[in-house]
């Protein structure tokens, strides 16, 4: 075997390792499951009514809402509003897990026995890149087939579909990146799983619950220009069918650079890692 | 020392390594014969454990030349991972998985294949002792038995040099036993061991040859023999009930050392029966009564103390010893 064959088989390997943790111990995947369900349960049924009246008043037509008279039309028109930015609050909860579980595995024995093995040296990341990918996707699913339950009713064709598995699979993977930096910057578990809450925090300073153009200044300057507002309305443009402008350029920019500069770090993180 | 001839499973010249102004390792050579046991002995922050990471290339060293297994460490990092297999101190096993899944999961980072890699660890699980609790996480494993599949899992891919940094540490007495035999075992099958310990009686029963560490120094390098030569910490020891009767011992086998409160003399010597005989012949002759009696052999803690335990006095002992080696 060559070394990308090799590379290959020890990430499958770590994969299945990680498989093995989420089945034995799926306390984890059920958190970052169900919180995002729970928030779309929240935001459509408790904060939905009203939200989506004020949704008309500013914005909605950017969006692609159809503003609707009442309660009951305001949650349709906030549910219709909410999904893109509960899909990627969901990315968000998924990779609090992945900085969690790097971080176990860097405080634990197993990491050291792995770098003195004759192993592709990428291969303990990638595999937890591969699990959370897994869990990023189940969590997806979770969410979008509760979403659709509840009346959920996008208009996005099969192409526009495929659109919005591409963005929602590239923000994962370059946010799940940076999570496995995360988890390697603090020699503790606790610190680790604290680290990554402002990535929690964004899409509420951004489009995902209110569009930006009903904040104040300062905070608007900033919710319209930080990664995950793109990200969203790029989403939001795809499953309502409406035009998102250059949004999807900048959300796959933020997404590669993201990516990219997470990938370098963590694997310098890795390399210089200290043993316990 | 039959194996003075083979080459060396592992060579290592000027050895060192600063953590910023800390000096933890200040210029160590050694050689370790293939298909012997190498101890590594010392105190607690001498550098062993060190050394065995910068051996199994966990961190790299700031300056010196290592060979392990005919690779050169900097150049070969690789190719020394594949030939060596590591025991750290701290439990290195995956708490997730059973002890059947761990062992297989180094299978197949060994590429092993999908078949060997379940009857290897079969095998092991089986050597080990682990059969009946193959299936079990090991979260729920004793102290004992994860060391034990700790070990298991060093030895899935047959490496030829094994690193043992500490084995027993916090092991009970019977686990230390069985880990002693596994060690044996593996050694008659020629495999090379680096050990780390700083149990004397350890290094003692295991070990081809033993290296003290101290402070970053390899401040003795012989056998368990030739290191207890070097100090000549053999003694027997009288105990007297009458302070007249000591008095008098003492006269007669002067120049012993004396403890006066105690009523106790320390005279040299003492490890062969004729200078035992000849000791209780003299206070027989003078017809003095003796209370007790031992005879103290040198052991290798005398070394240790000797070597490691004075600061001050340290620097010479140190230049005999080196001689002592020399020659």
């Amino acid at each position: 075997m060559n070394a990308i064959a090799y590379t290959v088989s020890d990430s499958a390997t770590m994969l299945r390792r990680q498989m093995r943790h989420m089945l034995r111990y799926p306390s984890l995947t059920v958190i970052v499951v169900g919180m995002p369900v729970v928030f779309l349960l929240l935001f459509v049924f408790v904060l939905g009514g009203t939200l989506g009246s004020g949704l008309g008043a500013s914005g909605a037509a950017a969006s692609g809402a159809v503003a609707a008279s009442g309660a009951a039309g305001g949650r349709s028109a906030y549910l219709e509003y909410i999904v893109p930015g509960i899909l990627v609050m969901t990315i968000a909860a998924v990779v609090q897990g992945t900085a969690i579980s790097v971080a176990m595995d860097m405080t634990g024995g197993i990491v050291a026995r792995f770098r003195t093995m004759s192993i592709s040296r990428a291969s303990v990341l990638t595999g937890h890149v591969l699990g959370s990918m897994v869990q990023a996707v189940l969590a997806i699913a979770m969410v979008l087939a509760v979403a659709l339950l509840i009346g959920f009713r996008p208009s996005a064709g099969p192409m526009a579909w495929l659109g919005v598995i591409g963005v929602l699979a590239l923000a994962s993977f370059a946010l799940i990146w940076l999570c496995v930096a995360l988890g390697m910057v603090t020699d503790s578990v606790e610190t680790a799983s604290n680290i990554p809450m402002p990535l929690i925090l964004l899409p509420f300073l951004g489009s995902a619950v209110v569009p930006t153009d009903s904040m104040p200044g300062p905070l608007r300057l900033f919710a319209e220009y930080q990664p995950f507002t793109p990200i969203i309305e790029t989403l939001r443009g795809l499953l309502t069918g409406a035009s998102s402008g250059n949004d999807w350029i900048l959300a796959v920019a933020w997404c590669v650079v993201i990516a990219a500069v997470s990938y370098v770090w963590a694997m310098r993180l890795y390399e210089r890692h200290s043993v316990h | 020392m039959t194996d003075d001839h083979s080459p060396a499973a592992i060579r290592v010249t000027g050895l060192r390594k600063s953590y910023g102004q800390q000096v933890v390792l200040d210029g160590i050579d050694l050689e370790v014969a293939r298909g012997s046991v190498f101890s590594l002995l010392g105190p607690n922050g001498a550098g062993k454990t060190t050394t065995v990471q910068i051996l199994s290339t966990l961190i790299s060293a700031d300056a010196g030349q290592v060979q392990v297994g005919d690779h050169d460490l900097s150049r070969e990092p690789d190719a020394v991972r594949a030939a060596i297999g590591v025991t750290g101190q701290f439990s290195a096993v995956d708490k997730f998985l059973t002890g059947e899944e761990n062992l297989i999961l180094m299978a197949d980072l060994r590429h092993m294949g999908k078949r060997e890699g379940r009857r290897r660890a079969a095998e092991l699980l089986d050597q080990f002792d682990l059969a009946d609790a193959a299936r079990k996480p090991v979260a729920m494993f004793s102290g004992g038995m994860q060391r034990r599949l700790d070990l298991a899992m060093t030895l899935v891919g047959d490496p030829r040099i094994i690193f043992l940094d500490e084995p027993t540490a916090g092991l009970d007495p019977r686990s230390r036993r069985t880990m002693w035999q596994i060690v044996r075992t593996l050694v008659a099958s020629g495999v090379t061991i680096f050990l780390t310990t700083q149990y004397l009686e350890e290094a003692d029963e295991l070990s081809d040859r033993i290296a003290v560490l101290d402070h970053g120094k390899l401040v003795a390098q012989g056998t368990g023999a030739e290191l207890k030569r070097l100090v000549p910490g053999g003694h027997i020891s009288l105990h007297f009930g009458d302070a007249a009767v000591f008095a008098r011992a003492a006269q007669i086998l002067a120049p012993a050392s004396r403890d006066d409160d105690a009523l106790s003399l320390q005279v040299a010597g003492g490890g062969d029966v004729r200078s035992l005989r000849s000791v209780l012949d003299r206070l027989d002759q003078a017809g003095l009564e003796v209370d007790g009696l031992t005879v103290h052999t040198p052991d290798l803690d005398d070394v240790f103390l000797a070597l490691t335990g004075q600061p001050e006095a340290r620097s010479e002992p140190r230049a005999q010893t080196q001689e002592a080696i020399a020659r």
